[in-house]
């Protein structure tokens, strides 16, 4: 069956196939509702999956473009060993900028485990050295080695073993999300096939005075497929509406700059929520007309 | 057009018919007799397919039943009109759609005046946007006769067609079925009114089956 079989088996108006079936009560009305209530729930999972993957691509890439030195110098070698490590940095290709952290940064750097009065002057407390690379980066091996001969107390730390978890977590975070999709689809699936069951368990005797005058198959399943999917396209561009309005009524997070900044949708990103109604229109298609024919089988 | 081969049909375990061999040529005029639970409306089924065989062969139009796909059988029946003993209607649709649905589910369309003269010449006229639940028996009844023919179907069969008749509606309907045949159309009707065979006979070379003992005979002389 092609795309085109399906469209023509939904905008075909073939009046009477849809009229044979009798209009049905609570099936309608929980395929319609079954529809929304999963869409709504998958424009959320949309927007966490789009958010998430987002924040973690930010901080990947934030820490990807920092690095750090570290230089552990016996304190009457620190200065110099810090002035010689910058020097090092501003011949170095691909540093955009370095600076050493200044006594207040790192005292509040530590602050969280050590507490406020912290007397950094009689603790043996390394130096830091924040650096930014430029767009094309820099030779971590050769920094290294430039380091262990003009700094031997430096150590580059390239944010490597913070990255690769934060890397694993974006992606893992993107597979929730088109797996809770995926989910939410199967799940409305079932429900609609279960709805659809019923209907035809109700119109059993529809369907034998159908067949008896001479129905093919095909003809039977248009009346219950082209009803189940216009009704669970109704319900899911509902369920669409309503959970981008939901989305877009959040408030405002930009105050905490976290996590919530980023959940919703982006620019052409709106776009993609419009996507489901139609998807959830093909699911219904395929799950009513699967049902609508395994039925069909079972008579004579 | 018919034609069974040593036919048998057993459900649950009990033989409802046996041995049963005959051929329906097209253009005969069959009554098919018996009493009650005898199996008349088991052999129609075997017909039009509704039932299959536990043995033996079915040939309708020439194939042999179990042989058809499922559209293949939608197709066959569609050159077959059958009127149920139980009229089979959906009850959601008026009288006129219901009697044009052989039509509607091939895709095909009457004329609006060729279902009227149809409906009026079983005495439905006024009835055609009534329900089926409100129409009495055998006005029921004449609606199933109508759609049973309004496909001009190859082969009528009919189950007890005028058990909910008066003599003057079943006399119509024979008259019917009997013009039917004239123009080529085979007829099997099952009954076990014998007035009704008596008088199809005076117009009609009607040969009358009798089931007897899970067997088909050609009845003799009394009928």
């Amino acid at each position: 069956m092609t795309f085109r079989d399906i469209l023509a088996d939904l905008t075909t108006p073939d009046r009477h196939a849809a009229r044979v079936v009798p209009p049905s009560g609570h099936t309608a009305w929980l395929t319609s509702f079954t529809a929304g209530a999963m869409t709504f729930l998958a424009v959320f999972a949309l927007a966490l999956s789009l958010a998430s993957g987002r924040l973690a691509d930010r901080w990947s890439e934030a820490l990807a473009r920092t690095a750090t030195i570290r230089i552990s110098a016996p304190a009457d070698q620190q200065a110099a060993q810090t002035q010689a490590v910058l020097d090092l940095l501003a011949t170095t290709p691909g540093i955009a900028s370095a600076r050493a952290l200044t006594d207040e940064e790192q005292r509040a750097l530590l602050e969280p485990w050590f507490g406020p009065d912290l007397p950094l002057d009689s603790l043996p407390v390394p130096r830091l050295v924040e650096l930014t690379e430029t767009g094309d980066g820099y030779d971590g091996e050769g920094l290294r080695q430039r380091l262990a001969a003009e700094a031997p107390g430096a150590l580059l730390d390239d944010h490597t073993r913070w990255r690769q978890p934060l890397a694993t977590a974006a992606s893992r975070l993107r597979l929730l999300g088109t797996v809770s999709l995926l989910l939410i689809l199967a799940a409305m699936a079932a429900m609609i096939t279960l709805a659809a069951n019923a209907a035809l368990a109700a119109n059993a005797q529809v369907i034998r005075v159908l067949r008896l005058v001479g129905a093919r198959d095909v003809y039977i399943a248009r009346a219950f497929v082209r009803r189940f999917t216009l009704r669970a396209l109704g319900g899911a561009a509902a369920g669409t509406v309503a959970g981008m309005l939901g989305i877009l009524l959040l408030p405002s997070a930009d105050a905490a700059g976290g996590f919530l900044t980023g959940l919703g949708f982006q620019g052409a990103g709106w776009l993609l929520p419009l996507l489901l109604p139609p998807l959830a229109a093909l699911v219904a298609f395929f799950a009513t007309r699967l049902a609508a024919f395994r039925k069909l089988n079972e008579l004579t | 057009m018919i034609a069974f081969d040593n036919v048998a049909y057993s459900y649950g375990g009990a033989e409802l018919l046996s041995e049963v061999s005959l051929r329906l040529t097209p253009g005969s005029f069959h009554f098919l007799t018996g009493p009650s639970g005898a199996g008349k409306s088991t052999f129609l089924k075997l017909c039009y397919a509704e039932l299959l065989p536990t043995a033996g062969q079915v040939t309708i139009f020439d194939r042999e039943v179990r042989s058809l796909d499922r559209d293949e059988v939608a197709r066959m029946r569609r050159r077959v009109g059958v009127v149920h003993q139980d009229c089979q209607f959906l009850d959601h649709l008026p009288i006129a759609a219901n009697v044009t649905l052989p039509l509607a589910v091939s895709g095909r369309d009457t004329g609006a005046q060729d279902l009227a003269d149809l409906l009026g010449w079983v005495g439905l006229g006024h009835l055609a946007d009534a329900l089926p639940p409100s129409l009495s028996g055998g006005e029921r009844q004449r609606a199933a006769v109508a759609r049973a023919v309004i496909t001009s179907p190859d082969i009528v069969l009919a189950d007890e067609p005028t058990g909910n008749l008066d003599w003057e509606m079943s006399l119509r309907l024979l008259t019917l079925l009997v013009e039917l045949n004239r123009m080529g159309k085979t007829i099997l009707i099952a009954t076990h009114d014998l007035n009704l065979i008596r008088t199809a006979k005076q117009q009609v070379a009607a040969r009358v089956l009798r089931i007897k003992d899970r067997r088909i005979q050609l009845a003799g002389a009394d009928l």
